[in-house]
């Protein structure tokens, strides 16, 4: 019997069939390296990127509507929430916009340990970066280094206010409470043993060359294009363009931290790993130097009505166990008045618009998140690339969906 | 108690009176001469210098800040919408946070809307970050961008009823929402 005879369903016919047309397809929501819930609609032209289209709102949990019905204090927890890998910046963020419309004073040892737990936040943040863009791109060993490094800082950080992924260390005023004992050393260890892992991290990527093939010349964007679709951050100074909010509109005293903002020229995902391999180190200069800076002293400010008093005063004070009353049970106000404070974040500019009306709760809370704009330029940059290099650009990118969607 | 009184006072005070920085001011004298219909009125307070623009001058006005060298505000933060409640009119806040990669400074355009007319020029062909910034103000408060190439929600899915941020939008919104 010749093959021909045999009746075969038209579909199971073998033929050569060009795929001359575009095709499109749907990256995400649960595609492990969209870090997330973040849908892409992607055409095709065979394997290049004609057209991308990010899809996200997957994670949205109203957090800015929340806002406005939580009082002043509750609201750092909400913030805790969005940017989970840089929360202690969340935190530092919002408070410091209302501290602002309070006109508080923080006290000297508030701000260093404000700044040291900032850097240790910023490097965990870019420990999560660099092990999962490492692994998107086919490097798994680079995973366990950098989540064993991350896991020293969060136990620092769980040490110092009890939480690990959302630890609402920052309150209006001041701090939740200061430094436990033996923090110094601890902190001090990390810092000393930290460049050897940053050096193990270079062994291991800088001068690999299928690292260097992905991200050389992949996901270009130019300087004046970055600026125009309001990139900042590490994507940034990828770019060529020396932005720090830190440097240029500084903040809890970073003017008086000795530490270069690190830029490079090539505008692709090479560069902007370079930037934040660089700013590693940075961080980490400028947390040594606040941990040389500890001197003891309040950790709160002095305002009675805004801050809640120790646990002692208030068992043995009057005063001080209506203050604590009054705050919990009816928070405080807020001087009416609008702030937006920006800060640098782990991924670009993080700001914070508060709005208040002169009551207990804020009537707008608007978070401007770094990941939410750089994630608006991904189409710039995936288009014309390859389907793989999109997993490259993204990572590159260091977003966090519950920052975008919040 | 007392101590807080005094305190709150002086900062009322404090913020009222604010000098600005010499070179801010002159700026901000020079954008109310060449373009006093473009400026309703200067807010100084906290540190932070609000201009509110009646809507129809808002695309010229920030053409011209990011191009003229003096201000060049080159990068556009944000946008944020406000609701100042159901029953104010103007009922709606337009927020624009502008900075300058070159020159450090910064500035708040506002623009305020009514209910009945809730439309403004969108500024996404002075910067393309405008974008997704108006996608949600439109998503969370119903503000119109007029010229904007693709306005549809953002957060929200696109069959969802109603405004989410709006203060009349009840917290736990008005029915369950089923994706079926």
């Amino acid at each position: 019997m010749s093959a021909s005879s045999v009746n075969i369903p038209a579909q199971f016919e073998v033929v050569d069939q060009p795929l001359d047309t575009q095709m499109t397809i749907s990256m995400g929501p649960q595609h492990p390296s969209t870090h997330g819930v973040l849908r892409l609609e992607l055409v095709l032209d065979g394997e290049m990127v004609v057209k991308c289209t990010p899809d996200i709102g997957y994670l949205h949990t109203g957090m800015e509507k929340l806002f406005e019905y939580k009082k002043y204090q509750q609201g750092i927890v909400i913030t805790d929430r969005m940017d989970y890998l840089n929360p202690l910046g969340n935190n530092l963020c919002y408070v410091m916009a209302v501290e602002k419309l309070l006109g508080l004073e923080i006290p000297e040892r508030a701000q260093v340990i404000r700044v040291l737990m900032c850097e240790l936040q910023r490097i965990a943040s870019h420990m999560v970066w660099l092990g999962t863009h490492a692994l998107d791109i086919g490097a798994m060993t680079v995973f366990f280094y950098a989540f064993r490094e991350r896991e020293k800082i969060l136990n620092l950080i769980e040490a110092a206010s009890g939480g690990r992924l959302t630890p609402s260390y920052f309150r209006i005023g001041g701090l939740m409470m200061d430094l436990p004992a033996g923090f110094e050393r601890r902190a001090q260890q990390f810092i000393d043993k930290f460049p050897k892992a940053v050096d193990e991290f270079e062994t291991l990527l800088s001068g690999n060359t299928i690292f260097q093939t992905r991200t050389q010349g992949v996901g270009i964007i130019t300087a004046d294009d970055a600026i125009d679709m309001g990139v900042t951050g590490p994507c940034l100074r990828g770019s060529g363009v020396a932005v720090d909010v830190r440097r240029t509109n500084p903040y809890t005293g970073y003017e008086t931290y000795d530490f270069e903002v690190p830029v490079e020229q090539s505008c692709d995902v090479w560069g902007r790993y370079l930037v934040r391999m660089r700013e590693l180190r940075e961080s980490l200069k400028i947390a040594r130097q606040a941990l040389g800076r500890l001197k003891p002293g309040p950790v709160k400010a002095d305002a009675p009505k805004v801050v809640l008093p120790d646990r002692e005063a208030m068992k043995t004070h009057m005063d001080a166990l209506i203050h604590h009353f009054l705050i919990v049970a009816e928070g405080f106000n807020v001087p009416a008045g609008e702030i937006y404070h920006p800060i640098e974040g782990s991924k670009g500019e993080l700001g914070c618009y508060v709005r208040s009306d002169g009551g207990p709760k804020p009537s707008r809370v608007h978070f401007r998140g770094p990941s939410f704009v750089n994630l608006s330029a991904l189409p710039h940059m995936a288009e014309g690339e390859m389907v793989a290099d999109v997993v490259a650009i993204i990572g590159s990118l260091d977003i966090v969906l519950g920052e975008i969607d919040r | 108690m007392s101590k807080d009184i005094e305190r709150e006072q002086a900062i009322a005070e404090a913020a009222a009176s604010e000098p600005l920085q010499d070179q801010a001011t002159q700026l901000i004298n020079a954008l109310q001469s060449t373009h006093a219909e473009a400026v309703s009125d200067v807010i100084q307070a906290f540190g932070e210098i609000t201009v509110v623009v009646p809507r129809e001058r808002i695309v010229e006005l920030c053409e011209y800040l990011k191009t003229t060298p003096e201000f060049a505000f080159n990068l556009l933060a944000d946008i944020c919408g406000v609701d100042r409640g159901p029953e104010e009119d103007p009922r709606f806040e337009v927020n624009y946070h502008l900075f300058s990669t070159t020159k450090f400074h910064r500035l708040r355009l506002k623009v305020v809307v009514s209910e009945e007319d809730a439309s403004v020029p969108t500024v996404t062909n002075v910067w393309r970050t405008a974008n997704w910034h108006e996608r949600e103000t439109f998503d969370m408060f119903g503000v119109r961008f007029d010229g904007h190439p693709d306005l549809r929600r953002i957060l929200l899915p696109d069959d969802w009823q109603g405004h989410a941020l709006r203060k009349d939008f009840p917290l736990r919104g008005y029915e369950p929402y089923s994706l079926s």
